[in-house]
């Protein structure tokens, strides 16, 4: 017997999105389950009865009848009184919760017996979790249409032009908070043309705001604030004072301003005083994406968009929902990677495993006891002292390079002292009892060796190939040993085995003569093909 | 031709020889460094043909055996498959080793001229030592070439208490020495000569049965090393200084190349030739690493989802290893390279030092599939540029590839320098299986959030990709 899982249409005021997509009713029902879809619940989200119809999912007239018959509710928003009245007696039911702020909607629905995965809870530091990370979907789009917000209010072009009717300066837009949404809204403007720079108490965060063309404004105070978890946390007095004189300068400077601060379970901080909206220039924008949570700007009002001191300031507190259709998708996807960690054994039932971190962390109502919040994580311990370790050996291998200048690296000195002390001896051992004839051959040899290391290190890597074919070719030079034995002038020596001399070095001719010809040839064919 | 003549000639050759290295220092002249080689062996052979120490009638021997050698040389030049280059490469070595080897034999019981005191010991020293290399590069030659060719399995073979049996041979061999310079007669001389041979033949099977697969770059340049130090060898035992310059230019290169190698494995020449990975170390290899196990999960992907990232990247380096060659995929990486680049798309290659079975397998390889050498590059000359870089492509490679060489100081191949793919925004290992690499080491690459694998043949999935990358326009 499957499970059905249903999907309401979204009541709050204003909320387009939907909980499921087409396109995932499919593959949820892939997973066994059956899918019913509450009348125009994807009217807003730009998606018809008819489009959910053809994916296989049920299309229920009201919501009472919906609620009533499925086991599992997906959701957008929070439930309200009204939805937490129509949930089955212990059925489940995955949305955003926000258990803190809501601690009487996470009573009544304990008193329902319900199983609730809130999926505002997911241990977002895990990293196999991230494809369930609905706060990330959620703020990257909450980015990008922050700055569409902007650019909308905004009275001039988003990039420098250069027109016949004049020049026209790009604009500069501050962003405040580097987070999800803040890189969203980075990359955003970045792309629109605009010089974008951004500020984050986490100093981590300088590298990422470069990668997506911003520039990281720097608090001239040292402190890091990283909260733990990723998340930032409330800075100290002095860190503060310096980051308001930071704001300040740029609030006279630029022309947007974006701000992202949150900080988990507190009022948002107010880092944009009246005093600074007055100084920005006439025409500007100020886009508060924490407003839900108070906005980090003194003159916000949440939900609305209003003129101050000639500065329109955006508090919209629905930036998904304006861009609903992808929002949508991007949820219903998330819901989708979560039910298949549910349900692995693809069978259409689920399986709240509270040994897994992951959904562990998700759960807080199981079958009626509240099981938030979770215990923290264990975290993998990290090896700290051992990284530095690891990496200097690779810092001192590539100071070698390969194929230039292998001769700069030094030898530490005793090392070098037993190395000469030996060559020593043995040129001393060579120079005693070696007869004349050879010392002449030894020097041409040990010259030899020289003149070959030192032309050897610049060849280059990718010629490495080649320099063994045509070394291999250059070594069949012991042909000449052979040559000289085949026939010599004969001196005297009478009882030469001549005949077994000719066959041992017709051999030695022939062998290194295949050799000869086969490398040098091979060798020429090689390079031929190196083109550019 | 005089006596003179010919020794100026030897000079000339040698000069050339050295031309021909140092004109291999970057492609531009590189074939005519090629070309310096090949005069130069014109030279040194007419020279000597002509020259005092070959009488006319020996003539005919000497055409008759150089027609046969260089047909043969010329004929495997122009079918051997640019896959198979090691192969042929580890081959040649033996015949420099045999030759060597019958020099050798041909000068010890040519008695036409007549050594005394200390300079007959000198010569038979260098007639024993000669031999005993040219007989350790013929043979582990040979293997090496069972070895790449596949005809003989790639693990290494193990014999229990290996070291002492090398210890034991080399005593024997020492000893014989001593037998072989007491020696009166040649009659005498010849059985410690043939025992300590023997010897030498085994000892070169048994070093290179010893070395696994991906240690063959280090192996391939030791041989090729070798062989040039029996050239020089024998050039002593000839009093020949164009033999003796001219091995010991290869000899050193091939001295180098080995260095390099083992530097890019940052692993000691003596535990590369030792043989079998991380046994040295007592601690077998999965055990050691097991400190550190690779979280994540591994996402796989389809090819026409590679094909989605490539064409949505402006800058994709690819990453060919062994599988690369294995599979012959290299025609149809360039048919994508090309098509990417059309497409404006900054495609480049990087290449780790050791990746392949040969020093610069993987260059000539894609040369030979015409891409073009100025987007080729060395794992240092873009090791840099993988954060900046969109998709990161890794073509039958997996070691050189592997985190663990920098993150866990408790891996088998920590402190290997490794081309740093999972910087990239996104990297695509192509792969058969999840097995591990030659080193035995798990690949935290895999694990990684921006990580995606495309299982399959290489080849068969590269095609998959091209036709996918075509099909969307």
């Amino acid at each position: 017997m499957s499970l059905c899982i249903g999907v309401p249409r979204e009541i709050f005021p204003g909320e387009k999105r939907v909980a499921t997509v087409p396109e995932v009713v499919e593959k949820l029902i892939k997973l066994g389950f059956k899918v019913a879809i509450e009348s125009g619940a994807g009217e807003h989200a730009n998606f018809s009865d008819d489009t959910y119809r053809a994916a296989g999912a049920e299309v229920v007239a009201d919501a009472p009848t919906l609620w009533a018959t499925s086991d599992i509710v997906f959701k957008v928003r929070a439930p309200s009184d009204e939805e937490v009245a129509l949930l089955r007696e212990g059925g489940a039911l995955i949305s955003f919760v926000w258990p803190a702020q809501h601690p009487d909607l996470m009573q009544k629905l304990a008193a329902k017996k319900a199983t609730v995965l809130a999926i505002d809870c997911l241990p977002r530091l895990l990293s196999r979790a991230q494809k369930m990370d609905a706060l990330t979907s959620m703020n990257g789009i909450s980015g990008y249409r922050a700055v569409i917000e902007a650019a909308n209010a905004f009275g001039r072009f988003f990039n420098g032009q250069m027109t016949a009717a004049g020049k026209v300066p790009p604009a500069k837009v501050f962003i405040a908070g580097a987070g999800v949404a803040g890189l969203a809204a980075i990359g955003t403007a970045a792309n629109l043309g605009a010089i974008v720079r951004a500020n984050d108490t986490r100093a981590e965060v300088a590298d990422q705001v470069k990668s997506l063309g911003g520039e990281f404004v720097k608090v001239d105070y040292e402190e890091d604030g990283s909260g733990g978890g990723g998340y930032a946390k409330v800075m100290s007095e002095g860190f503060q004072q310096a980051q308001r004189e930071m704001y300040a300068k740029q609030a006279r400077e630029v022309d947007i301003i974006i701000t992202t601060a949150l900080i988990p379970g507190k009022p948002a901080p107010k880092l944009i005083t009246a005093e600074m909206v007055q100084s920005m220039k006439p025409g500007s924008v100020i886009v508060d994406m924490a407003g839900e949570q108070g906005g980090n700007c003194e003159l916000t009002e949440p939900g609305k968009a209003v003129v101050k001191h000639g500065v329109t300031i955006i508090g919209y507190t629905d930036l998904p929902s304006r861009l609903a259709k992808q929002a949508s998708t991007a949820y219903a996807n998330n819901l989708l990677r979560l039910t298949e960690e549910l349900c692995k054994s693809k069978d259409g039932q689920i399986n709240v495993n509270m040994e897994d971190d992951a959904i562990r962390g998700l759960t807080v109502i199981k079958e009626g006891a509240i099981t938030w919040p979770a215990p923290p994580l264990k975290q993998p311990a990290p090896p700290p002292a051992a990284k530095p370790a690891a990496e200097a050996p690779v810092v001192a291998k590539k100071a070698q390079g390969h194929g230039h200048g292998g001769s700069s690296e030094a030898m530490p000195a005793g090392k070098a002292a037993v190395f000469f002390g030996i060559g020593a001896i043995l040129f001393w051992l060579v120079g005693a009892f070696a007869p004349e004839a050879f010392l002449g051959h030894f020097t041409v040899f040990v010259l030899a060796c020289f003149v070959g290391y030192m032309v050897v290190w610049n060849v280059k890597p990718a010629l490495h190939t080649p320099l063994m074919s045509v070394t291999n070719a250059v070594s069949s030079i012991i042909a000449i040993g052979a040559l000289v034995q085949i026939a010599p002038p004969l001196s005297g020596g009478g009882d030469r085995p001549d005949d077994l001399i000719r066959w041992l070095a017709l051999g030695a001719i022939v062998l290194s003569t295949i050799n000869m010809f086969g490398g040098f040839a091979v060798t020429r064919r090689m390079l031929e093909m190196f083109r550019k | 031709m005089s006596a003179s003549l010919a020794t100026v000639s030897y000079l000339g050759a040698t000069i050339l020889f050295i031309l021909c290295l140092g004109g291999l220092s970057n492609q531009e002249t590189a074939r005519r460094g090629n070309l310096y080689g090949i005069i130069g062996m014109t030279i040194a052979v007419l020279a000597t043909v002509f020259g005092p120490r070959v009488v006319a009638g020996g003539l005919p021997w000497i055409i008759g055996a150089m027609v046969v050698g260089g047909a043969v040389g010329l004929y495997a030049a122009r079918v051997v498959k640019m896959t198979q280059m090691p192969e042929l490469v580890a081959l040649m070595h033996s015949m420099v080793g045999l030759a060597a080897c019958l020099v050798g034999f041909a000068s010890y019981i040519d008695t036409s001229i007549a050594y005394t005191g200390a300079e007959k010991a000198i010569h038979e020293i260098e007639i024993y030592v000669g031999i005993l290399i040219g007989a350790v590069t013929f043979s582990g030659s040979v293997i090496a070439f069972g070895k790449l060719s596949g005809k003989i399995g790639g693990k290494p073979v193990l014999l229990p208490g290996r070291h002492f049996l090398n210890l034991a041979g080399l005593l024997i061999v020492i000893y014989f020495g001593r037998e072989f310079l007491h020696a009166g007669t040649i009659a005498q001389g010849m059985t410690p000569l043939i025992v300590m041979t023997i010897i030498s033949l085994l000892f070169g099977v048994h070093m290179v049965m010893a070395i696994g697969g991906a240690d063959m770059p280090v192996v391939v340049s030791m041989l090729n090393s070798y062989s040039g130090w029996a050239a020089a060898a024998t050039g002593f035992m000839l009093s020949n200084d164009l033999l003796i310059v001219t091995g010991a230019l290869v000899g050193s290169s091939g001295a180098i190349l080995s260095y390099i190698m083992c530097n890019a494995m940052n692993r000691n020449f003596l535990s590369v030739i030792a043989g079998g990975f991380g046994s040295d170390g007592g601690a077998p290899a999965p055990a050691a690493s097991s400190s550190v196990q690779p979280a994540g999960e591994v996402v796989a992907v389809s090819a026409t989802e590679t094909a989605d990232l490539l064409r949505e990247a402006k800058n994709v380096i690819i990453v060919p290893g062994y599988g690369m060659a294995v599979a012959q995929a290299q025609h149809t990486v360039y048919e994508i390279t090309e098509y990417l680049r059309e497409k404006g798309v900054n495609v480049r290659f990087g290449i780790h030092p050791v990746a392949g079975r040969m020093p610069g397998h993987m260059n000539v390889l894609l040369a030979e599939a015409k891409v073009p050498y100025d987007i080729v590059f060395e794992m240092d000359e873009l090791n840099e540029d993988f954060p900046e870089t969109d998709v990161a492509m890794v073509i039958g490679a997996n070691d050189i590839v592997n985190p663990a060489a920098q993150e866990d100081p408790a891996s088998p191949i920590a402190g290997m320098p490794v081309l740093e793919v999972w910087k990239a925004k996104t990297s695509i290992v192509m792969k058969r299986s999840m097995a591990s690499g030659y080193a035995g080491v798990d690949n935290p690459l895999f694990y990684k959030d921006n990580n995606r694998m495309l299982f399959g043949d290489a080849k068969k999935m590269l095609e998959e990709v091209f036709v996918a990358l075509k099909a969307a326009e």
